[in-house]
Formats: C-alpha cells, structure tokens, sequence
C-alpha cells in the first residue's frame, strides 16, 4: 500500500496499539536540556528507576546559560542551580552533557543536526516544542511536556496517537530578498496559529527541494508555530550530504546500510494526506510579523489590517495585541523604529544564517540607535563563523558577536529586552513577554532584521540589495 | 495533587481570549525550579499584576475580579499553544483548577494537562460562547463536567454537550493511573522490539 513518509517511519516504531486508544511509539533519539528535565529525573527517582537507554539521550545547556563570559559561574542563582543540577543527573544517570565550556555546546536543535546525532528515518523527542526542527532530516521529531521525558527516559517509549496528515507544497522560484524564514512566515500568516493542529506536516515541492539543509531546519522549525505535531522533510542528496562526514553519522559500511535506507524514505506517489496546500513561491516577499502570535505575519510592504479586516470574534484578542505592540491597525509597518536586533536562536542561528547576514552588512555599519545581538547557535558555528572572518565583518559593522545560548528568544536568562522596546527577531515566538516582560517582538527572516540593523527601522531588504549582491 | 476525577461540579473563571499562549500561563522566567510545586503563584503573571508587581493587581483581568471562583477555567480557541512547557498544566492545577475548558486546545498542552490529571475538556464554538453568556449573566453560574458519561452542563440553562476524550486516557484519570505505569508493565515487549529494530 502507498504510505507517506510520516506513515513509513511512524509504522517502523510502533510496538503495539492499544485498543481504543494511543500506540507505544519507540523513540531513537531523546535531547534534553536544563529547563524540563530536572523534574523528569526527580521522578525518575521517587519511582526508584533508571535511565533505561542513557547512550540514546543527549543533553546540554541553554535556555538558561549567559551569552557573554560563558568561562565565569553563572550569575543568577536559580538558572546555576538549574545547569549544575542538569549536570548531576547527567552523572548520575550515565547521560552525555555538552555543557557550557564544551566544543559541542549549543542550542539543542542546532547541535543535533550539527554533530550527526540527527539521523533520516529516526523517531526524535525534546521537552521542548522546537523539536520539529530535526524533521527537515525526514524523521518523526516532536516536542513533549516533562511527564513524558520522564516516560521515556525511563522506558525510551512514549504513547502517541497517529496525527493527521497535511502536505504543504511550495513550488517555483524565491524572490529576490526572500529566504525559508519567509516562507515559514508566509505559511503560518495563510493557515493562522492554530491552523495545522493535530497534523504532522511534510513540505515538499520544489522551492523547498532546492533549499539547503539549515534553510530546511528553519521551515520545520516554526511548524509548532502553527500548531503541528511535527514537520518534515522528504531526506535526499542535499541531506545525505549535509549527514556524511559528521562525528555521530554511520560511517563505513553501516554508511551503506543506512544510506540504502534513507533512499526509501519519500512519500509515494499515490499516499494520501488528510490535507493539502499548494502556495506559489513567486506570492511570497519578505515577511514580518506584526502582532503577538507568530500568525499575525505580512508582507514588509503591506499594512497591519484595519479592524473592519478582522473577524468579529477575534477582535478582543486582535485589539489586546496592537495595544501591546503600540501599534494601530491600518498602519504600515516599513518605517517603524527598531531598538534592537536579535539575530540567534535555533530558527536561525547556523553558520548559513549568520554567512548570509555578514554577506549582506559588509562594508556597512548599523545605525546609531540601535543594538545588534548576533548569537551563533552552538560553539561550532561561533568557531566556524571566526575562522571564516564573519566575527570581523560584525565588528566592524557594529554589531556584537555573543557566545552560543538560547539568549533572548525567550526572557529567561540574562539577555532580555527591556519593556516598551522593539525588537526584530529571527527566533520563532512573538507571544507577550517573551523577550522579557513588555518587550515587542517583530519576528523576520535574518536577511530582514539586518536590514533593520543597517536603517535603524523595518526596512524592505529587496531595496537595499544591489544588483552586484545577490543574496539568495 | 488529585491523581483522580470524575465529576467537577464549581463556577468558573472565564478568560474570553484566543490563542493563549504557554508562555502567558506561565512567563519563561518562572520556569527554572527543579520541582513541580508552587508554580499557582505565577500563573498568568503578567496578565495578573501591573509592573510585575504583587501589590499591583490588574483590576480587569479575571483572576483578580473576586466574582469569579472555582475549580473550572474557561477560555477561547487554542488554549496552550506555543512552548512544550509543563510548567503550564503544573501552574493551572497548582492554582486550583481541576477542569479547563476551550472550543480549541494545542496538542502538547493537551497531553501535558492529561498527564497532571487536569482534564482539558473540548466544546463546541457556539457552547463555549454560551458558557460565556451564561457567566456574563451571572458569575456564579456553574457547569458541571462528568467524565465517565462525556458531558458537560451549564447548570442554570442545562444546556448540555457530549465531549470526546480518548478511551485510554478516560481509564487513566477515572482511576489515577499515569502512562509510565502502563510503559513499565511493557519493558519485555520493548525489549524484544529493540532486537528487530534495525
Ligand atoms: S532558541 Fe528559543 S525556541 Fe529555540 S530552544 Fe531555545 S528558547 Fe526554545
């Protein structure tokens, strides 16, 4: 019978279903960090277990880690308190930690990928929504609470109800200034915050077919924005490529092996989804969000919709939003003063992210008023983006070059924005205070919030790419 | 924390928004305990006080308007979206609440509030504004949930809808038992699956 992808490797990990009710899913790969496992291991404990599978679990640290002076102890006792306490119940439990100071540390979904630990085909989980970021590898990746990291620690399986499924086709070619970050954006402004609920989505089509492995990440990354399960993409030469040569991939002849298997894993031709979207690529143009959900996204050339625009029903919360953001409805949205830029977070913080961005700012400096945070995601990429001279390009337009953390995607270490300021962000969520409390967030692709860098406001990338300068 | 539930009968407090987000429930800053108690405090904490400031209650917002009680919290379309958080579901119960109520809820939430015997009961878009009316009528109209027969009554007008709930998890909160229980009782199977699995 035709299966999809999902339905390949879903069907591949399921031992049993229970009658009625959820299958027991056989989870591969099981990332942790210092935010939603203490309690997990707590658990763990009271109930007098182990881990049952520690050489499958990877941890590190960031939501809480600082971005500068990574070498001193962490300042805020709490988040210490929380790092130190991941690393003894690494110890303890016989789990690997790339913790602060180590080459491998990073955000979780970057150093996946990164080390090779992200495989084609694997089943993937993270107390952490983002998780869907691993699908651009083609595999089941998804986030869970920490009831069930402390499922699978203790048992490497979880119980999950098959989803939906939706395939979202995007074919052509991109416009000049837009890259995956727009995409992503453009989808979730289509379907809206909710709009793939209950689904695991596959992109596919050729404008995701010819992006490369970190602008995939991008895409899959945001699909909790709206709402999926988990996003993936069909693996192929792009991707067993980017896997080869990396410190956890097979190598040799389990190279083979797997390889062989990995060709496998596409969607037949006749597979049905429950849902299908086609969107041309040539509709999309540089996106920017406008509101407090990563939903409320336009076009950087277009309006913030009038209120005679918006559903009855949705109006309380649409109103709540532009009296957070301090802006009114029917307004454009080029022009308007930024504060800050935040280039980082696993949305874009890879080495391509951050080649593109000093592509596109050398020879040029930021705008005086502003401040431009650049977080590489793990210290991989901060080592590569040095030895390439990208930390040069940054330095001299100003902007500064900070150590591998979550940062300010999310208010809860020490990079915060202050209330009341704009930011343009490359992370994944606008919602109220996540960048610290009263802070407003305008999410864009790394291309665009550079350009915000440079002007000093939102600005159409299109207008300041010169012909010479073709950035993809 | 109660590891069982059946029938919740309690006024409520309604929160007449949509999308709220995870990170409303519960700000990122208040997520780094390593315990699961005592999250109540924070929750909705800036929706709640002005300035981050306890002695600075936000007047209109529901929580702090003393007309509104019980154990039910009632809210609009895609409750829980956004982080995987637990420390949400935790934050809900750790309050008070037994029972949360929405025409829509996010997947992760879902689960999370299943696993903390907080049950996330699913209405109509047309029975959940009637819940609304009906509070809005008066704030101490009360519903009542029944878990073993899916339903859920507004008490005043009682107007009543069935409610979906997976069978698994129904077994689950009527007798308290939790997924990890159930995946223990299996190491054989998955041991023998691992053996298979390439
Ligand atoms: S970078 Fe942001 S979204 Fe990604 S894992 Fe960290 S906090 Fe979560």
């Amino acid at each position: 019978m035709a299966k999809t992808l999902f339905e390949k490797i879903w069907d591949k990990h399921v031992i049993k279903t229970i009658e009625d009710g959820p299958s027991v899913l056989y989870i591969d790969k099981h990332f942790i960090h210092e935010v939603t496992s203490p309690q997990a291991f707590k658990g763990l404990e009271q109930r007098g277990l182990k881990v049952f599978r520690p050489k499958q679990v990877v941890a590190t640290a960031d939501h809480n880690v600082p971005t500068i002076n990574q070498h001193l102890p962490i300042k805020e006792e709490l988040s210490r308190k929380q790092v130190q306490t991941l690393k003894e119940n690494c110890e303890k439990f016989g789990i690997e930690l790339y913790g602060l100071g180590h080459p491998y540390q990073g955000i979780v979904h970057v150093i996946g990928p990164e080390l090779g630990v992200t495989q084609p085909g694997m089943t993937i989980v993270c107390g952490d929504s983002h998780t869907s970021t691993h699908g651009a590898f083609g595999t089941i990746a998804f986030g869970i609470g920490t009831s069930e990291v402390e499922m699978v620690l203790a048992t490497q399986c979880l119980l999950q109800s098959k989803p939906k499924l939706m395939r979202i086709n995007v074919e052509g070619k991109l416009n000049k200034g837009v890259v995956s970050k727009d995409i992503i954006l453009y989808i979730i402004s289509l379907i809206s915050a909710s709009g793939a609920t209950g689904y695991a989505v596959e992109y596919a089509g050729s404008a995701i077919r010819n992006l490369s492995m970190e602008a995939r990440m991008t895409i899959c990354n945001m699909s909790i924005e709206m709402g999926a399960r988990c996003g993936m993409i069909a693996p192929d030469e792009i991707t067993f490529n980017y896997v080869k040569g990396r410190q956890f991939a097979p190598a040799g002849k389990a190279w083979d092996e797997a390889w062989a298997y990995w060709k496998t894993l596409y969607s037949d031709a006749d597979a049905k989804f429950d849902k299908e979207i086609n969107i041309n690529a040539r509709d999309i143009e540089p996106m920017i969000t406008y509101g407090t959900n990563p939903g409320m996204g336009i076009g950087v050339s277009g309006h913030v919709p009038a209120l005679t625009e918006i559903d009855e029903k949705e109006k309380p919360s649409f109103e709540k939003s532009l009296l957070y953001m301090g802006l009114e409805p029917g307004t454009n949205i080029k022009g308007k003063k930024v504060d800050y830029v935040f280039i980082g977070s696993c949305t874009n913080s890879r080495i391509e992210d951050l080649r593109m961005v000093a592509a596109f700012v050398k020879g040029k400096h930021k705008a005086d008023d502003v401040e431009v945070w650049i977080v590489p995601g793990s210290k991989q990429v901060e080592k590569q983006a040095k030895e390439e001279g990208i930390d040069k390009v940054f330095e001299e337009a100003g902007f500064i070059l900070r150590q591998p953390g979550c940062s300010a995607c999310l208010g809860m270490n020490e990079d915060k924005i202050p209330a009341g300021k704009y930011c343009i962000s490359t992370s994944n969520r606008n919602f109220e205070g996540r960048q610290g409390p009263n802070a407003r967030t305008f999410l864009a692709s790394p291309l665009t919030a550079a350009a915000a860098a440079i002007t000093g406001e939102v600005a159409d990338v299109r207008e300041l790419i010169s012909t010479a300068l073709e950035v993809e | 924390m109660s590891k069982q539930i059946n029938i919740v009968n309690s006024t409520v407090v309604p929160i007449k928004m949509e999308n709220i987000d995870t990170d409303q429930i519960i700000p990122a800053r208040f997520l780094k305990a390593t315990s699961r108690d005592g999250f109540g405090k924070n929750l909705f904490r800036d929706w709640r006080y002005e300035n981050d400031d306890e002695q600075q209650p936000k007047k209109s917002f529901p929580l702090n308007n003393s007309n509104y009680t019980g154990s039910i919290l009632v809210a609009g379309k895609n409750f829980g979206c956004g982080s995987s958080r637990e420390h949400a579901a935790w934050a809900i119960k750790d309050y008070g609440f037994d029972v949360v109520v929405s025409s829509f809820f996010a997947d992760i939430f879902k689960n999370n509030a299943l696993n903390n015997f907080l049950l996330p009961v699913t209405v109509s878009d047309s029975f959940l504004q009637n819940i609304f009316d009906a509070v809005e009528k008066d704030p101490t109209a009360s519903l009542e949930v029944n878990l073993k027969e899916q339903t859920i009554r507004i008490s005043s007008s009682n107007l009543t809808e069935k409610f979906d709930i997976n069978h698994y998890k129904k077994t689950c909160l009527l007798n308290g038992y939790d997924d990890i229980d159930y995946l223990l009782s299996i190491k054989k199977e998955v041991e023998e699956f691992e053996k298979h699995l390439a």
